[in-house]
């Protein structure tokens, strides 16, 4: 069978429409759909710990289903099936009351989990693109539905507002994506990774028409991973996005374009390291120190959220700058730590409502909730210090290997200036806990039951925390596989 | 008790002690606390009987590989032993002293201790570069809980202070740090200890170290953070922070800056003996004005390490065997005159000095015991603190006279203030009734600083104790730092004596 090395994405693409399907003509299939979609998804991150990895280029060098691959997938499905969770839950709970044992789940379109289906067969695709069509189709797969998912909220202009905001500023950026790629196309002759990796070796990494496309490409991929200076939809897109939503994008998404990035950077651009390594140096700094500085003001725990994100993004491309297998393992690290980082942060927030039942976002509301729910409380601090990267939590790791192989490379000011970043970030990450922990309770929030949700917390945490350690060893032999499938 | 991993299990007991103590209620809690403090005292006694002076340079040495560069490597030793002594012998007064002062979310309190003291232990045990810079950082999380939480009225921007001063401290640290590794391949501090960098390099990394040590000790002029979190850390907060925390700062000089980079460490010595002057006459100076007394005990703190990085820098075993027991008898009184503040602001809750006065007179146990722990600040012999500071005076003028000089004004000013606060708290008449009738120390209060006052006095009387287990290591340290040693200002010689004319044999 050709298309076997592709099983998982057939699985998920099959099971998204035969689910919409199920949503079509089933009345209220929420629940049927959602379980339907986490049972989809895991059984595809089945097929891939067993599949065997084929090395080579399939379909006529279109895509690799080689390890790099495999390990990006396992983080999209993985967090595209907590998004899932984390999302039932929320409607429900947003239906009134406790709408999960009513039934009642007006909000909760069947559709949700269908989207989010569709835009992980996107990401499949797009980090197993080996060619500049592949990953454009990937890559607007992934995106068309998460345009969709920002406006899901009918009923609420701001997330209409996002989901335009997301569309207009999106398709701009993938215009621009276009562009570079229509350039290296035209200078190259071919949209093929390795074809455009030879030409680079041919024309010298300054021939002009080259570089042009590079730079257009690197442009529109700095837009989706939302990286400074094309960070500017994130947060908005963030706040007006659903708390649920919001959680996906700061997910599986970010991880599937930051492993596409790491693709093209090392794959289809690798000779012109010279040429991409000052932009992405400057990128990653710029995103650093402006999601750090720009998050100091925010009240509302979802921009605070989307500028660390930003600057999160800025460390991963540390890793990207610092080139070699041992830089592409530690972007893979960093971005397995920070999906579940921001996945536990995320569904921490979503258990947060107010005695109405309204999802709070205000972080003046926090203020004490380590006295009235001091489990979920202690899970955020732990989320809010690991992303800060302090030792001896888990977070630190991470940012010490992109760290480590950005001295190896000889970027050693690249490594300082990100270092001291971690202290100006570290400033907001502690704002949280201190409203968390310091401040005296105001407002009464509400106590959510969530058992699925708080075992999932439950788990981040332990992962997050020092016990977090012991698992260098398996992440860091698959990162470094992985990141071996490149080279 | 070879083959034992006494060391993980020192690290292991708190910790675990610390997650119980989140699950139970406040008094649970409290005992919780009490007993795995005073175990990890036991098996530290232990630990220190089992250490053979002499023998190996590293004992108790434990490796298990973590994965990546990472490893679970400990092993101590004389020094390192000294500094674990002294936090297992106060964290149990610590919590002795939360006991009533504690009343508000007293579980997170005692499991933030045990965490606290777990990671210190770790700091003080590792062996691994990496392993050290996990501990060292990670003590910042509970510290600025302990300050945060159950400070007082300033907490807030304390707890900040505190943190983000150490936290750009330690960052630059790392970098020094993975530049190292990049050099030599090992993250295994022993190795690195005779690993020699190029001298360039080593005025870089050195450099970096400071940064964090001396934001850490503290030295002037980043002390800053130190009388904020003094004064609003709860009790056992500036107890633990004066007592093990500023240590690391002296322990990082020894362990990493003199033994790893000599040759920069000669080379920055003017600048390490131009702030600890500073330090010594202005912190002191300082001091001498202060109305709040925790502040007064906190600016002699800097003033006291002030000591510590003369003695250190001063490349000889007097200057460092000097150090070593300033600080270990500074982690002992500062840690006592915080407790002896606490129990009269537990009665009075002011720390004013004006506000109190004539303790002497309804207070007798108490005058006592706070007078002892002043002298010994001030170093009066029979002290602890007077073999420490005299040994590292005595090696500071062998490196350079003028810095003797500076320094030993401190000896001065030190008297001066510390005089001035007994004097104006304990004597003359008290001129507020609630002050004069405050009660005498109770059996809590006695078990708390008796044992202190004990150790206080055995080091003053045979410091042999606690120089011995050290002795070989500092001789290591020499041998390692003798090829960059400046030579001395001070132009000691034994000269020929006259041959006694008239001598019959």
């Amino acid at each position: 069978m050709f298309w076997a090395p592709l099983l998982p994405e057939f699985v998920v693409g099959t099971g998204a429409i035969v689910l919409m399907l199920v949503a079509a003509f089933v009345r209220r299939s929420g629940a049927i759909t959602s379980g339907g979609a986490v049972a989809v998804l895991c059984a595809a991150t089945v097929m891939l710990i067993g599949a065997p990895q084929t090395t080579g280029p399939l379909f006529g060098g279109l895509l690799a289903e080689d390890g790099f691959a495999a390990f990006g997938k396992l983080l999209i499905f993985l967090g595209a099936a907590v998004a899932i969770v984390g999302a039932h839950g929320w409607f429900a709970e947003m239906a009134g009351g406790d709408g999960r044992a009513s039934g009642n789940v007006a909000e909760h379109g069947a559709e949700y989990p269908v989207l989010i289906l569709f835009s992980a067969v996107g990401m499949a695709v797009m980090v197993s693109a080996t060619s500049l069509i592949t990953l454009y189709v990937g890559l607007e797969l992934q995106s068309l539905a998460a345009y969709v998912l920002a406006s899901y909220r009918l009923t609420d202009a701001r997330s209409a507002e996002a989901g335009l905001k997301y569309f207009v500023l999106g398709s701009l950026a993938s215009g621009i994506l276009l562009y570079g790629i229509s350039l290296l196309y035209g200078f190259t002759g071919t949209t093929d990774f390795s074809g455009i990796a030879a030409a680079f070796t041919r024309e010298g990494p300054h021939s002009l028409g080259l570089l042009f496309g590079l730079v257009f490409l690197l442009a529109g991929i700095a837009f989706k991973i939302s990286a400074v200076p094309f960070h500017m939809w994130t947060p908005d897109v963030y706040e007006g996005a659903p708390t649920p939503v919001t959680a996906f994008f700061a997910s599986a998404p970010k991880v599937a374009a930051v492993l596409l990035a790491t693709r093209i950077c090392f794959g289809a651009l690798g000779p012109a390291i010279d040429a991409w390594r000052q932009i992405v140096t400057v990128v990653a700094l710029g995103s650093i120190f402006l999601g750090a500085i720009a998050a100091f003001g925010q009240m509302n725990i979802k921009r605070l959220l989307a500028y660390s994100s930003i600057n999160n993004v800025g460390f991963a491309l540390i890793g990207i700058a610092a080139g070699g297998r041992e830089g592409a393992s530690a972007v893979l690290f960093y971005m397995a730590v920070y999906s579940v980082m921001t996945l536990g942060a995320f569904l921490c927030i979503l258990r947060l409502r107010d005695a109405d039942g309204q999802p709070v976002e205000d972080l003046a509301a926090f203020s004490g909730l380590s006295q009235s729910q001091p489990g979920l409380a202690a899970a955020l601090a732990f989320f809010m210090f690991s992303l800060a990267g302090l030792p001896p939590l888990f977070g630190f790791w991470p940012k010490l290997q992109v760290f480590i192989a950005a001295v190896h490379s000889g970027l050693i000011a690249l490594a300082v200036l990100g270092i001291i970043g971690t202290v100006v970030g570290g400033y907001y990450y502690l704002r949280v806990v201190k409203i968390l922990y310091f401040d005296a309770p105001t407002a009464t929030l509400r106590h959510v039951k969530a058992p699925l949700e708080g075992a999932l917390i439950l788990l981040a945490a332990l992962f997050v925390s020092p016990l977090g350690y012991l698992l260098i060893g398996p992440i860091g032999r698959l990162t470094g596989n992985a990141a071996s499938s490149l080279f | 008790m070879s083959g034992v991993p006494v060391l993980s299990f020192l690290i292991a007991i708190p910790l675990l002690a610390g997650m119980a103590a989140l699950f139970v209620g406040a008094h649970a809690a409290r005992w919780v606390a009490l007993v795995a403090t005073l175990v990890d005292l036991a098996l530290g006694i232990l630990l220190w009987r089992a250490y053979v002076p002499g023998g190996p340079q590293w004992q108790f040495v434990e490796h298990v590989a973590i994965g990546g560069p990472l490893g679970w490597s400990l092993g101590i030793d004389g020094i390192a032993l000294m500094l674990i002594m002294l936090s297992v012998f106060l964290m149990p007064i610590c919590i002795g002293a939360s006991w009533r002062a504690i009343e508000t979310r007293v579980p997170e309190y005692m499991a933030a201790f045990l965490l606290m003291e777990a990671l210190m232990l770790g700091v003080f045990a590792a062996q691994d570069l990496l392993l050290f810079y996990i501990f060292f950082e990670g003590g910042l999380i509970p510290m600025y809980l302990i300050i945060g939480i159950w400070g007082g009225p300033e907490r807030i921007k304390a707890s900040y202070k505190f943190f983000l001063y150490t936290l750009a401290g330690s960052v630059l640290m790392l970098i020094a740090m993975l530049v190292m590794i990049g050099q030599t391949g090992t993250t295994s501090i022993p190795v690195l200890m005779v690993a020699n960098f190029t001298p360039s390099l080593q005025a870089w990394l050195w450099l970096a170290f400071f940064a964090s040590f001396a934001v850490k000790l503290p030295m002037w002029p980043v002390h800053t953070w130190l009388p904020d979190a003094h004064v609003q850390a709860p009790t056992a907060g500036s107890v633990i922070l004066a007592g093990v925390l500023l240590k690391l700062g002296g322990y990082g000089f020894i362990r990493f800056s003199l033994p790893m980079f000599p040759e920069a460490s000669a080379q920055f010595l003017p600048l390490v003996f131009t702030l600890s002057g500073i330090a010594v006459v202005y912190t002191s100076l300082v001091a001498l004005v202060q109305r709040d007394m925790k502040k007064l005990v906190a600016y002699s703190s800097v003033a006291h390490m002030a000591f510590v990085t003369f003695g250190l820098f001063a490349f000889n075993r007097q200057g460092i065997e000097g150090a070593m027991l300033v600080m270990l008898s500074h982690g002992l009184v500062s840690g006592a005159l915080f407790l002896c503040v606490g129990v009269i602001y537990d009665r009075l809750h002011t720390r004013e000095i004006a506000r109190y006065g004539g303790l002497s007179n309804n207070m007798p146990g108490y005058a006592l015991l706070f007078m002892l722990f002043t002298m010994a600040s001030v170093g009066l012999p029979g002290t602890s603190g007077f073999v420490g500071e005299f040994l590292s005076l005595t090696g500071t003028y062998r490196a350079s006279s003028w810095g003797a000089v500076v320094a030993t004004t401190g000896i001065i000013l030190g008297a001066a203030y510390m005089l001035y606060l007994y004097w104006r708290i304990a004597f003359g008449t008290s001129m507020h009734a609630d002050a004069a009738a405050m009660p005498d120390l109770d059996a809590r209060e006695w078990w708390l600083l008796a044992p202190i006052a004990a150790v206080v006095l055995w080091m003053g009387v045979y410091p042999e104790s606690f120089l011995h287990p050290m002795r070989d290591d500092v001789g290591r340290l020499l041998t390692r730092i003798e090829r960059a040693a400046p030579p001395g200002d001070a132009r000691l010689s034994t000269g020929a004596p006259a041959p006694a004319l008239k001598a019959q044999h």
